[in-house]
């Protein structure tokens, strides 16, 4: 493992944090403790005191303080993957994430001096999984995987089966569309428009309709339509690509996650929205979406510019252009 | 080629965000629902003579059992279990049968009239990390002074919705500010989003016939002009209520009003 690689998936792992972290403050309705931006009562955002991280300011002062970390964070990778990289569209994907992250932090700070504008939150939620997403690629083109993947002709049977690049494609499309769904219920107070769970007002289909109730049945449509595309995928890959662990081991991980995801769902809404359940809804559906990614970057591993392995070579690894294609590492 | 199709994915994503970014912009044009302010300007209505006033008194009563007060969980701020005396909530108060924490205002009857500016401010304190008072009323541009007399931090956010939003951090104790509010409305709800537990709420009126209940639910509202007019009773959770009362010279009218406990 490179240490470009390591770094990578730490930035990816701050991530996850940084995104659990948002949850807690939309969860808690902190939101707007801190008055300013981007200082912190007036303090420079580093100075502010410990002992006033109390209440609402602990989440959203927290919230700052991690998103500045991935912010730096951020910058080195881009910095580093600029100067030692070898591939050229991965130092733009490296600059692609720099200017993501920047781009959420104004967004940030926007919803605070305007009051949290439910477009504004929404936009905030989900380019904080658009940059997640970039994270992960990041993590994932930088692996020993990825590398030795490269090969096309081990990688032939998964070219051909045209229902599994689709499926595998259509799956990070669908959770994203489902996340911003989550999002506008989020951030429009419509989480609990439906009461209870797994019915809706007791029945299979809603007997009233309103804009909230409307976005909520629609979040619940997605997470059956996600969780069943999830599960087709997975039996076509143990039909026709057993011996693809690379591919097998993310929809295992893909099928527990969903199962948990739909539970904490269920959760949030019968505990009414208890903010810890809340956030680890927030955070499984990230790593729904993320591991998503992973399966659908690998399954779509040859139109990469670097998939024959005669374009790019690393200075390291030493060329096999035969080598059967091993397990990548898994985020 | 294959290089363009990742470039085309990733910028239509971002162009997705874009696009949601510029839809908010338009979003919040501040205010625009809001009813026209009175207009000071008017030909001088026919100045009212006191002499002439009524006045108006009542009771606010709860039918059924007063719910007990909510103890308020102040955990997340040490300095507020320090300091604070009173722990519960405010939102049901009273005493026998009488309901406190009850706005009580002149709705419909006074159109068309108006009344020397108010003198004097108004305080919206915060002590043991609660408002004090809970409910109260001002005049439409009157004076507001938030003052914040904890040795902790408060933001002060106030949610009206024809009037403008703020949202304004008190970091250090003794610290004060002025406000004020340019359009009439009933109730404006503030709240700290430190403390999620605070709140209070103000009546702004472009009259000075409003008051708030005592624990014991009785209120005054002196020196009507005679005449008829709507009273409204608003109370944080049970909602309004209304009644009709004519006010005569030299006379004082009763009007009582009665919420159901929840
Ligand atoms: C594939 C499955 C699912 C995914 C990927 C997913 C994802 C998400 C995400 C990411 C959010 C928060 C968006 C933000 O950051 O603001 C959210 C919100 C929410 N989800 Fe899901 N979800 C799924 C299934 C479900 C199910 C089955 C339920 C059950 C009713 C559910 C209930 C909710 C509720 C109530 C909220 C709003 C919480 C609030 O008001 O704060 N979700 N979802
Ligand atoms: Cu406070």
């Amino acid at each position: 493992m490179t240490w470009l690689h390591r770094y990578a998936r730490l930035v990816c792992a701050a991530t996850l944090l940084l995104i659990t972290a948002g949850g807690m403050v939309t969860s808690t309705g902190s939101g707007l403790s801190v008055p300013d931006w981007p200082s912190t009562y007036g303090y420079f955002m580093f100075a502010f005191p410990l002992s006033k991280m109390v209440g609402g300011i602990f989440y959203e002062h927290g919230h700052r303080m991690i998103a500045s970390a991935v912010g730096l964070l951020t910058i080195g990778l881009a910095v580093w993957l600029w100067r030692v990289e070898p591939r050229q569209w991965m130092k733009h994907l490296g600059v692609a994430a720099l200017v993501a992250v920047t781009l959420q932090g104004v967004l940030g700070g926007i919803t605070v001096l305007y009051f949290l504008p439910t477009p504004i939150s929404v936009s905030h939620a989900g380019l904080a999984q658009v940059f997640f997403c970039l994270t992960i690629g990041l993590a994932l083109f930088t692996s020993a995987g990825w590398r030795r993947s490269g090969a096309l002709d081990t990688h032939e049977p998964v070219i051909r089966d045209s229902t599994l690049v689709t499926l595998a494609t259509g799956l990070p499309a669908l959770v994203y569309v489902q996340i911003l769904i989550g999002a506008t219920m989020r951030h429009t107070g419509a989480g609990l428009a439906i009461p209870d769970f797994p019915l809706a007002f007791g029945r299979l289909v809603p007997p009233q309709w309103s804009f909230a109730i409307a976005v909520h049945f629609l979040h619940r449509i997605g997470a059956v339509a996600t969780a069943l595309l999830i599960l087709a995928i997975a039996r076509h890959l143990l039909l026709h690509h057993s011996a693809r662990r690379d591919l097998i081991r993310p929809a295992w991980a893909l099928v527990l996650l969903v199962l948990t995801q739909i539970g904490l769902g269920g959760w949030t809404v019968l505990s009414e929205r208890a903010p810890v359940i809340n956030t680890a809804h927030v955070a499984t559906g990230a790593m729904v979406l993320g591991t998503a990614l992973v399966l659908g970057l690998r399954v779509n591993r040859h139109r990469f510019p670097d998939a024959r392995q005669n374009e790019w070579r690393s200075h390291r690894a030493p060329r096999i252009a035969t080598e059967p294609a091993r397990p990548g590492a898994p985020i | 080629m294959q290089q363009r199709n990742l470039w085309t994915v990733l910028s239509l994503s971002l162009l997705v965000m874009a696009a949601a970014v510029a839809c908010g912009g338009g979003g919040d044009s501040g205010g625009g629902a809001a009813p026209a302010a009175t207009a000071p300007a008017a030909p001088a209505p026919a100045a009212f003579d006191p002499a002439t006033a009524g006045n108006l008194t009542g009771m606010v009563m709860l039918d059924g059992e007063l719910p007990a007060a909510e103890e308020l969980m102040m955990s997340s701020d040490p300095v507020c279990v320090m300091n604070a005396s009173n722990t519960m909530s405010s939102t049901f108060v009273g005493s026998n049968g009488h309901l406190g924490n009850v706005f009580v205002y002149v709705k419909e009857g006074l159109e068309g009239r108006s009344f020397p500016a108010a003198s004097g401010t108004v305080v919206l304190d915060q002590q043991g990390c609660r408002y004090t008072p809970h409910v109260l009323g001002m005049r439409v541009g009157q004076t507001l002074e938030i003052t914040n007399s904890d040795p902790t931090l408060h933001n002060i956010h106030a949610t009206p919705t024809a009037n403008d939003e703020f949202n304004m951090g008190q970091p250090i104790q003794g610290m004060r500010f002025e406000q004020s509010f340019d359009t009439a409305e009933v109730m404006v709800p503030f709240k700290c989003d430190v403390h999620g537990w605070m709140n209070a709420y103000i009546g702004v009126l472009d009259h000075p016939y409003f008051a708030t209940t005592a624990e014991d639910g009785m209120f005054d509202i002196n020196t009507l002009p005679p005449g008829d007019y709507v009273i409204e009773a608003w109370h944080e959770q049970l909602g309004t209520q209304t009644q009709n009362v004519t006010v005569t010279t030299g006379q004082t009218a009763e009007v009582s009003f009665t919420f159901s406990a929840p």
